[in-house]
C-alpha cells in the first residue's frame, strides 16, 4: 500500500476523430504520470492553453471518463474498477469537482440551499438542522453563511460569491481532494484573488490537495507547490512549481511564460516601444 | 468648441458628454429602471488606445452599444451626446440610413466571440463581403484584390477567404474578425473583450495584430476589459468604470504609478505576476445591483477610505493633475460632490464650457 493520495500512471485518452470517413484518432491526453502525496496536503497546478488536454486529464481523475490506457489510482485503489452504488459514493465524497462557470453549474431555477442540503443528504446523511448546520460549516470555511444563502437562487448571488458557494458545497462531504478546473476565469478581477487565496487556506487549515487547472500563470504562481505544464496531450515540463515558472527549461514552457503580459511592462509589452499618441488628451 | 468639430481637425474624435443610458422596464405596472450608464463623459483623441476596464456588471456593454447608437429598449438613452469628429451632428440625430453608411466604414466593431459573429454557414469571403462590399463600392474582382492585400498586410495567409469559421481554430477566427473591422479603415474602433476567450500565446498574438491594424491606418481604439494586464500593455489612455460611472481616468503610466481611486488601487495591487508572493489583499463585498445602487459613492459598501460624506453625496469626476481624473472624496479634499442629477456637468465650469450648442 502506497502512501499516494492520488496516482495518475501513464494514462492516454484517445477520443476518435471525424465521423463518416474515420479520420483516425485524436490523443487528447498523452502518457500522463505524476502522484499527489497524502500526508502532505499541495496545490498542483496543471497549466497549458486550450486543447492541451487538461480538462479531459481533469475528467479522468473525477472518473467522469474511462482513461484509454494507463491508470489512476486513488489511494492505490484504480478508480476504474469503482464497482456499485456505496464504493462510487465514498469516491465521490473524497474527490470533489470544483466547474469554471458557477452560473452554469447552478440550475438557475433551483434554490441555492438545495444544493447544499442536497450533498449534506446524500454524503453525511444529514437531514433538517444538521444538514443546515453542516452546509453552514462549509459556508463559514469560506467566509458565508447559510443565512446569506438561504431562499437565494443563483441570479441573486455574484459570481465570486457563487463560486464560494460551489467550493463550499465541495466541502460538505468533507473530501481529500478538490479538483479545480479554471475556477476564476469567470470571476470578476475584484474578487479572483480573494478565491485564489481561498484555496491556500484550505491546503492548509483543512488539509485538502487541490488540482487547480488554469491557464493563467500568474495565480498559478502565486499558489500552486507543484505544476506541471502541458502541450497537446503531453507533459513538457514539471516539477517546483517557482523553480519551473522562474526559469522554464522547455522551449513552449518559454513560450508561455514569455505570452503573459506583465503590468509592469506599460505600453512596451505588445510591440515594444510605441510612438506617442498625436493627440494628447486635454 | 470642440463638440462642434466637424473636420478632419486636431480635435477628439469621440466626445461623450454626461451621457446616461438606463435600461427602463414597466412590469405589470411597476417601473423598473437599472442605470447601467450614468453620467459619464470622455473624449478618445485621434491614433489613441483609449482602455476601458471594469468588472461584469460596471456598464461597460451597455456604454458601447450607446455610443454606437445601437441601444434597443429596454436600453433608453436618458440624456448626454455622443459625437464623432467624422459626423456633423449627434449621433442619436441620424437617420437609420445614414447610420446604416457610417457604421462599419467610420465606426468599426471588433467582437468578442469570433464563433458567434461570423456566419457559421458562409465561407469567410462571403462574410467579407457582407460586411464591407457596400462600404468601400469597388467592383467585385477590385473589392478582393482589396481583401487579399488587406489579409496579406495582417499576415493571414490567403486561404482563409475560402475556410468556413469552424475550419479555423479560434486565434485565427478573431484575426479574422480585426480583418473584417478593419478593411474599410475606419476612424474609430470599439473592440469589446477580443482576447477574453483565447489563451494567453494566442492572446499576445491577436493584440499585437490589433496594434498593427492600429498603428497602419491611424485610428483610434476603444479597448474594453477587465483584465488589467491587458490594458497595462495596449492602452494609452485608462478609464475605469464602476457600477455605471467612470471612477478614474488618466493616462496608463499614471494609473499604474499611482492610482488615486481605491478602487482602482486594489485592482492594481492584487494583479498577480510571476515572481511576486506578497500577499493580496481581497476587497469584501460585491459590486452593487443597479437597480437599487448604494447611495453617495457606489463604491462606499467595500471602501477601505470610506467616509461620512461618501454615504450621502456622489463624488463629481474631478482633475487633480493634468489628464488625471478622479471620483472620490478620499482621493482628494477638492473633490467636489457632484450636482444632483438635473443639472449634472452644468454647474463645473470647465464642464459646462464644454457642452454641444445646442445642449439637451
Amino acid at each position: 500500500m502506497s502512501a499516494d493520495l492520488l496516482s495518475v500512471e501513464r494514462v492516454t485518452k484517445v477520443y476518435a476523430r471525424g465521423g463518416l470517413f474515420g479520420r483516425g484518432a485524436f490523443r487528447a491526453v498523452d502518457g500522463v504520470s505524476f502522484a499527489l502525496d497524502a500526508d502532505r496536503p499541495e496545490i498542483f497546478a496543471i497549466v497549458g492553453e486550450s486543447g492541451s488536454g487538461k480538462t479531459t486529464l481533469s475528467r479522468m481523475i473525477l472518473n467522469l471518463v474511462a482513461p484509454t490506457a494507463g491508470a489512476i489510482r486513488f489511494r492505490g485503489q484504480d478508480v476504474a474498477h469503482i464497482r456499485g452504488g456505496r464504493a462510487r459514493s465514498a469516491f465521490m465524497g473524497a474527490v470533489q469537482p470544483i466547474f469554471q462557470n458557477p452560473f452554469e453549474a447552478f440550475n438557475p431555477l433551483k434554490r441555492i440551499d438545495r444544493y447544499l442540503l442536497m450533498t449534506a443528504r446524500r454524503f453525511r446523511g444529514a437531514r433538517g438542522q444538521e444538514a443546515e448546520r453542516l452546509a453552514d460549516d462549509a459556508l463559514r470555511k469560506v467566509g458565508l453563511s447559510f443565512a446569506e444563502v438561504r431562499g437565494r437562487f443563483p441570479h441573486e448571488l455574484s459570481g465570486g460569491q457563487l463560486q464560494r458557494v460551489a467550493i463550499a458545497r465541495a466541502l460538505i462531504p468533507g473530501p481529500a481532494l478538490l479538483v479545480a478546473d479554471e475556477p476564476v476565469s469567470m470571476v470578476d478581477a475584484s474578487l479572483r484573488m480573494a478565491i485564489v487565496s481561498l484555496f491556500r487556506a484550505l491546503r492548509d487549515d483543512l488539509r485538502v490537495s487541490i488540482i487547480y487547472i488554469t491557464h493563467d500563470l500568474a495565480t498559478a504562481y502565486y499558489i500552486s507547490d507543484r505544476i506541471i505544464i502541458m502541450q497537446k496531450g503531453k507533459v513538457v515540463e514539471s516539477g517546483d512549481a517557482r523553480a519551473v515558472l522562474d526559469n522554464p527549461q522547455h522551449p513552449y514552457s518559454i513560450l508561455l511564460k514569455e505570452s503573459v503580459l506583465s503590468p509592469d511592462t506599460i505600453g512596451e509589452g505588445i510591440l515594444g516601444k510605441r510612438p506617442p499618441a498625436t493627440v494628447d488628451a486635454r | 468648441m470642440p463638440a462642434e468639430a466637424t473636420g478632419q481637425g486636431a480635435g477628439p474624435v469621440l466626445t461623450v458628454r454626461n451621457l446616461r443610458a438606463y435600461y427602463q422596464m414597466r412590469y405589470f405596472g411597476i417601473f423598473r429602471e437599472v442605470r447601467a450608464v450614468d453620467d459619464i463623459s470622455l473624449e478618445i483623441g485621434r491614433n489613441e488606445i483609449y482602455g476601458l476596464a471594469g468588472e461584469s456588471s460596471s456598464g461597460k456593454t451597455s456604454f458601447i452599444k450607446a455610443i454606437a447608437a445601437a441601444n434597443r429598449p429596454p436600453l433608453n438613452i436618458v440624456g448626454g451626446s455622443v459625437r464623432y469628429s467624422f459626423l456633423d451632428r449627434d449621433i442619436f440625430r441620424l437617420d437609420p440610413q445614414t447610420l446604416a453608411a457610417v457604421r462599419w466604414k467610420h465606426l468599426g466593431y471588433i467582437m468578442q466571440g469570433s464563433m458567434n459573429v461570423l456566419n457559421p454557414v458562409r465561407r469567410i469571403r462571403e462574410s467579407f463581403v457582407d460586411f464591407a462590399f457596400r462600404h468601400i463600392g469597388l467592383p467585385k474582382a477590385q473589392f478582393f484584390a482589396l481583401v487579399a492585400a488587406h489579409l496579406e498586410r495582417l499576415h493571414l495567409p490567403p486561404d482563409v477567404l475560402r475556410a468556413y469559421p469552424h475550419e479555423l481554430s479560434g486565434g485565427m477566427r478573431q484575426r479574422v474578425t480585426i480583418a473584417l473591422a478593419t478593411i474599410c479603415r475606419p476612424e474609430f474602433i470599439i473592440a469589446d473583450e477580443p482576447t477574453t476567450a483565447l489563451d494567453v500565446v494566442v492572446q499576445k498574438g491577436v493584440l499585437g495584430m490589433i496594434r498593427e491594424a492600429q498603428q497602419e491606418i491611424g485610428s483610434s481604439i476603444l479597448f474594453v476589459t477587465h483584465d488589467m494586464a491587458v490594458h497595462a500593455n495596449m492602452a494609452d489612455r485608462l478609464g475605469i468604470m464602476y457600477a455605471g460611472r467612470l471612477v478614474e481616468e488618466g493616462p496608463t503610466r499614471t494609473i499604474f504609478a499611482e492610482p488615486l481611486h481605491p478602487y482602482t488601487a486594489h485592482l492594481i495591487q492584487s494583479l498577480p505576476r510571476i515572481g511576486d508572493l506578497a500577499p493580496k489583499k481581497a476587497l469584501g463585498g460585491a459590486p452593487p445591483n443597479l437597480a437599487e445602487p448604494p447611495p453617495g459613492c457606489r463604491f462606499h459598501p467595500r471602501c477601505p477610505l470610506a467616509m461620512d460624506i461618501c454615504r450621502r453625496e456622489t463624488p463629481a469626476l474631478t482633475t487633480l493633475a493634468p489628464g488625471h481624473r478622479v471620483a472620490c472624496f478620499a482621493a482628494s479634499p477638492e473633490v467636489r460632490p457632484a450636482p444632483p442629477d438635473e443639472d449634472a456637468g452644468r454647474a463645473d465650469g470647465r464642464e459646462a464650457a464644454l457642452q454641444p450648442a445646442e445642449g439637451r
